[in-house]
């Protein structure tokens, strides 16, 4: 659907040269959620408006459903817009129009006829659950119904592809929550190919299928939500997956090395980490009863993304050395349920 | 007091200086908002960044502005009589009143289309606009308060204006008073004029003011 090869761009300015985006290579299949996550002056801002040429690339190529948009000219690239929606993190609305004319200017720009334009324009409010609101003015509305209006907006030439772009970092987590559920729904619905940048791990965890983690203008890594969540490599990667992980503290160990010097001797700790399917199994309550030890456990969190739950516990097995070495034989060959020994017994 | 004043000359100078102001003013808001425009879509980083154009179209408004509007109204006699065919007058008048104020008008134009907001401009690109709806759908709509605000200001200004150009025969509020008040010594013919002028301060004032409320959804 989407192909990027060595993208480039550079910014020079007092003979200064500022590469944002690197030599940046990716493919973005039809219809997937595809996240790229990463710190503000990583470069996914440039990025995303690279796509639609907001941005004009130093060097690479872009092709979007079949069309090299790098080789456009600029009547039509005009035309090529139109079939990709973006929405953005301060909305951008006109706070002249109001909620209806402001879904209705993209249709006015593609020269839709009037009649045409009411029509699809009620659809969209009602598509975004904005029914009511109509003739409201944006300063009228809160931030999560401004950023409906802008989904409304991007939809209107039913585009193939949605470009978002931090589409959430202004709205509180609750709005926050409501608005990727509509990108969802409509991810579902109109099979829409959707590419968000953001800087919050919730949201790739949310509702992303695929995820590339961007620094300093590469993408230092890619893949499955679940795959990269469960097995991160660069330390950025993991920096996000602590966040989500382990709240309280910016990478996690802290929290670790305090739990092992306040926890009494007994036993051994585990770290069972749990990915996509094995989230479903009840794997505590089947080692409680196939194995006469005790499990305590010190602390988790088990988390969903778009494609399974995953997670880690921190476990306490308390008994008899060989049950226990049993029990961890038995997670090891019998579940998909990965584990690590943390400490050994004394 | 009072004496001296001819009521049906009084009003027929009112509505001079109403005509030259408001044909005036329209003049002003048109060729105002052309300059700005330019001066905004060429400036660094605009859609039609043009560093010559903008130096070109700066200067001149900058030379306007700064020429003593008396001495505009002479230096254009030529051009007023070969445009009006006389330099007496409220027409004859237009000519000075709208190269005097357009030029002001033109930089107030162009900070109320650089209060619009980027991303707005950005999210119509986004969407595949041209440049002409950009100006006629995004810039112009977005910064109608703001133009409104200002060509108010602009209206009492040439208010000023039309006075000054009224000693030098354009008829008017600021003529009457110039010739049957000051030089007549008619001190109350010069009063009552200053009087009616306020007034039709006040009302472009609070006309504009009204509007541009209206007008701000913000």
């Amino acid at each position: 659907m989407i192909s990027i090869k060595g993208l480039r761009k550079v910014y020079t300015s007092d003979n200064k040269k500022l590469t944002a985006v690197d030599d940046l290579t990716l493919d973005i299949e039809n219809g997937e959620i595809f996240g790229v996550i990463g710190y503000s002056g990583a470069g996914k801002s440039t990025f995303i408006r690279l796509l639609n040429r907001l941005e004009e690339p130093t060097a690479g190529n872009i092709i979007i459903d079949k069309q090299e948009i790098t080789s456009l000219t600029k009547n039509e690239l005009r035309a090529a817009r139109k079939e990709i929606g973006m929405i953005f993190q301060h909305f951008n609305l006109l706070w002249s129009r109001t909620v209806e004319d402001n879904i209705s200017f993209p249709l006015e720009i593609a020269g839709v006829t009037k009649e045409k334009r009411v029509k699809k324009v009620q659809e969209l409010i009602d598509l975004v659950g904005l029914s009511g609101r109509e003739k409201a003015y944006p300063s009228q509305l809160s931030g999560g119904q401004k950023q409906r209006v802008g989904i409304a907006r991007a939809l209107a030439n039913n585009p193939k592809v949605l470009l978002c772009d931090e589409a959430t970092s202004a709205l509180d987590p609750e709005t926050t929550n409501a608005i990727l559920d509509l990108l969802v729904d409509i991810n579902k619905k109109l099979g829409l190919t959707v590419i968000l940048i953001t800087h919050e791990m919730n949201v790739i965890r949310k509702i992303c299928n695929r995820v590339a983690v961007m620094e300093k203008g590469k993408i230092v890594e890619q893949g499955n939500v679940l795959d990269l969540f469960s097995h991160p490599k660069k330390n950025v990667t993991k920096k996000f997956v602590a966040q989500l992980m382990e709240p309280g503290s910016e990478d996690g160990t802290e929290d670790i090395e305090n739990l092992l010097n306040n926890v009494n001797h007994d036993g051994i700790l585990l770290r069972l980490r749990f990915i996509g399917e094995s989230t479903n199994h009840t794997l505590i309550s089947q080692l409680a009863k196939k194995f006469p030890i005790d499990i305590n456990i010190l602390q988790g969190k088990i988390t969903q993304t778009q494609t399974g739950g995953f997670g880690t516990l921190i476990t306490q097995f308390i008994g008899n050395d060989k049950e226990i070495s049993n029990a961890v034989e038995f997670i090891r060959n019998e579940t998909s349920v990965e584990v690590e020994v943390i400490r050994n017994a004394n | 007091m009072l004496t001296n004043i001819k009521m049906e000359d009084i009003w027929f100078a009112t509505y001079e200086t109403f005509y030259m102001t408001i044909i005036a003013l329209i003049g002003t808001a048109i060729i105002g908002i052309i300059l700005g425009l330019l001066l905004y879509l060429t400036s660094k980083d605009g859609i039609w960044e043009n560093t010559i154009l903008n130096v070109i179209v700066a200067s001149i408004v900058n030379i306007f502005r700064a020429i003593p509007f008396i001495i505009l109204i002479l230096l254009l006699f030529p051009f007023t009589n070969f445009l009006i065919g006389t330099i007496r007058g409220p027409s004859a008048a237009l000519p000075a009143l709208i190269i005097g104020s357009a030029p002001f008008y033109a930089r107030l134009a162009e900070i109320a289309f650089r209060e619009v907001d980027k991303g707005v401009i950005e999210a119509a690109k986004s969407m595949g606009a041209k440049t002409s709806t950009i100006i006629f759908k995004v810039l112009i709509p977005e910064s109608k308060p703001a133009l409104v605000s200002g060509l108010t200001v602009t209206a009492i200004a040439l208010i000023g204006y039309t006075a000054m150009a009224g000693v030098i025969g354009a008829g008017g509020l600021g003529d009457y008073a110039y010739f049957y008040g000051f030089q007549r010594r008619q001190f109350d013919v010069v009063l009552l004029c200053t009087v009616l002028i306020l007034i039709i301060v006040f009302i472009f004032q609070f006309i504009g003011d009204f509007i541009s409320n209206k007008m701000d959804k913000r």
